[in-house]
């Protein structure tokens, strides 16, 4: 059993948390770029929170369900409909067999994660389900769906099916839901200038002051040329330093790297495992979400933080997260 | 003389970098390569990832698994700490011995595109660039890119190119270019910038349980030439 696409979206695929451990010999992460969203997916539908969900990007895929499944949909608003009624999303919604699920374009953010119950039916490569597009692996078939792909569908468990009956008896024509959702947890904003927060780079300390000081108060825009491996960023050039190149090395997701142009670039789940540009900050872990649902020609600024901020506000965060991962072990059961 | 201490640096709030000398050379690449070994054969709690380079290693974790582990606000600081410890027990040269690898490779024609381009920038003949390249013996001086993708040093200056202006969308896979001072293969069809003067039969990575890269670094890397028959008759494998 699996899910028919019948329209693929802008950019739709699979992702879990990343691929770990093969870094050392240049096999590149990738992954969800908004974990919170995916995770949130994943624990509303009672999955672990790193089976692998379909990544949506900014304008949706149309989906057949070929049987009963229940789907979570978390992240960017996408309006999406089911059999023509509205999908509300951040619940679980019970999607009856032959029902098409159909995506629009996001109103706020520009990504968004749809998980099924059991999780996609799909093969791990290196421990990951991961779609390496450039290296045409992992996902389905190592590469975005195209019209005509079946998702693979696992067979969820009697118990896990018997549990959703009940949860889900106020059956729909199209679809059920319960009257309950969850919290947003560093949901997708309408701010004007998203500010995204960073802590000091590897080479921060060799850039003036007064570049540094620039950084800090220019307002960027998302560039239209950007993907899941990086975002350019229109706005003022960063000086580049005087003492010219940097070795090449590790670069964490976040990095955003100042090459000779002066037009910074933000590394996101597709990057590289090594960069060869002076890295001048890096988004702050609680903040990467935020990062990762801009679109293009959204504007944003950057405001560094120290660490101890930064691990503060991941900390926070992820207790925020663990209590409603509680709640929900709770109401599934 | 004396190795320096190596120095440690965050790359962010998740991510560490170990220095161990400011410029790269042979001493430095063995120590980092030892010091990854270790690493990799002792996971610290919490590391996701070691990721060696020529003059400094990085190690990559999860700051809300060693925060809790270690009862810390501060996990980058006790992460560094371990992390500088471990460096210090790590040997000075890794167990794992360079090995010498031949790479067979067919130059010019459909299997290298740019080879005359290369030959007219170089004011150099092609069969003295397939010379050249070929006699030179190349070090592994790091992997990253791509799965598999050995950046190799040891290019002769002669045959530095700037990369090219239009990177193209497709790149046969086994590939070999010049990118700047470098040289290297690339393991999959990808789109690339580097300019193409062969290609080889061999795979550079498998996938799988085994998955793995054929060259490691501080591997030495020659090109030997073949004919574009003897290409055609060796089916792609793994070294």
């Amino acid at each position: 059993m699996s899910l028919v696409v019948e329209r693929p979206g802008l950019l739709s695929t699979v992702q879990d948390l990343g691929r770990f451990g093969h870094q050392h010999i240049g096999v590149p992460v990738n992954g969800v770029m908004d974990d919170v969203s995916h995770r949130m997916a994943n624990w509303l539908v009672g999955n672990e929170g790193d089976e692998a969900t379909l990544e949506i990007t900014i304008s949706g895929p149309m989906l057949r369900a070929e049987t009963d499944v229940v789907i979570a949909v978390c992240g960017a608003d996408m309006g999406g409909r089911a059999d023509g009624m509205r999908l509300p999303q951040w619940r679980p919604v019970r999607v009856h067999s032959g029902a098409r699920i159909d995506f629009g374009r996001a109103a706020v953010g520009a990504r968004a994660y749809l998980s099924v119950a059991a999780g996609f039916d799909l093969p791990a490569v290196m421990g990951s389900r991961s779609t390496a597009v450039r290296g045409n692996y992992g996902g389905l078939r190592g590469r975005a769906l195209r019209k005509g792909d079946a998702l693979p569908l696992r067979s969820a468990e009697e118990a896990h099916t018997a549990r959703w009956v009940r949860l889900l008896a106020r059956a729909q024509p199209g679809i059920s839901y319960p009257n309950w959702s969850v919290t947003r947890v560093n949901a997708p904003s309408v701010e004007p200038v998203q500010i995204i927060r960073v802590v000091p780079g590897r080479h921060w300390q060799s850039f003036p002051v007064a570049v540094r000081e620039q950084f800090a108060s220019a307002e960027y825009r998302v560039s239209p040329d950007s993907d899941r491996m990086g975002f350019r960023l229109d706005g003022p050039p960063i000086e580049a330093r005087k003492s010219g190149g940097v070795a090449s090395e590790a670069v964490p997701m976040g990095a955003i790297q100042v090459p000779h142009g002066g037009q910074p670039i933000v590394l996101m789940a597709d990057r590289q495992t090594t960069g060869g540009y002076p890295v001048i900050a890096v988004v702050a872990s609680a903040d990467l979400t935020l990062m990762a649902q801009l679109g293009p020609r959204d504007r944003l600024r950057f405001e560094p933080i120290t660490h101890a901020e930064s691990y503060k506000l991941l900390f926070a965060r992820e207790r925020q997260l663990n209590k409603i991962h509680e709640a929900l072990i709770a109401r599934l059961q | 003389m004396t190795a320096l201490p190596p120095q440690c640096y965050p790359a962010g709030d998740r991510t560490l970098v170990v220095e161990f000398a400011r410029q790269p050379g042979a001493v430095v690449g063995a120590r980092v390569r030892a010091a990854a070994e270790y690493l990799l054969l002792r996971p610290l709690p919490g590391v996701v990832d070691v990721v060696p380079a020529q003059a400094s290693l990085a190690v990559h974790f999860d700051p809300v698994v060693v925060a809790a582990l270690h009862e810390t606000a501060d996990p980058m600081q006790t992460l560094m700490q371990l992390v500088l410890l471990a460096c210090s027990r790590a040997p000075a040269v890794p167990k794992a011995r360079s090995r010498q690898i031949d790479i067979p490779v067919c130059y010019g024609g459909e299997h290298g595109e740019d080879l005359a381009e290369v030959a007219a920038h170089a004011d150099m003949s092609v069969e003295e660039v397939v010379r050249v390249h070929s006699s030179g013996r190349y070090e592994v001086q790091m992997l990253g890119f791509l799965p598999g993708f050995a950046y190799l040093g040891g290019l002769d200056r002669k045959l530095a190119m700037p990369r090219r202006d239009v990177p193209r969308k497709r790149i046969p896979a086994g590939s070999v270019g010049i990118g700047g001072d470098q040289t290297g293969v690339y393991p999959f069809e990808t789109p690339g910038g580097w300019n193409l003067i062969a290609r080889t039969p061999m795979l550079l990575f498998r996938f799988g349980d085994d998955a793995g890269a054929m060259l490691a670094p501080g591997d030495q890397v020659r090109f030997v030439p073949i004919t574009a028959g003897e290409y055609d008759s060796l089916e792609p494998k793994a070294a």
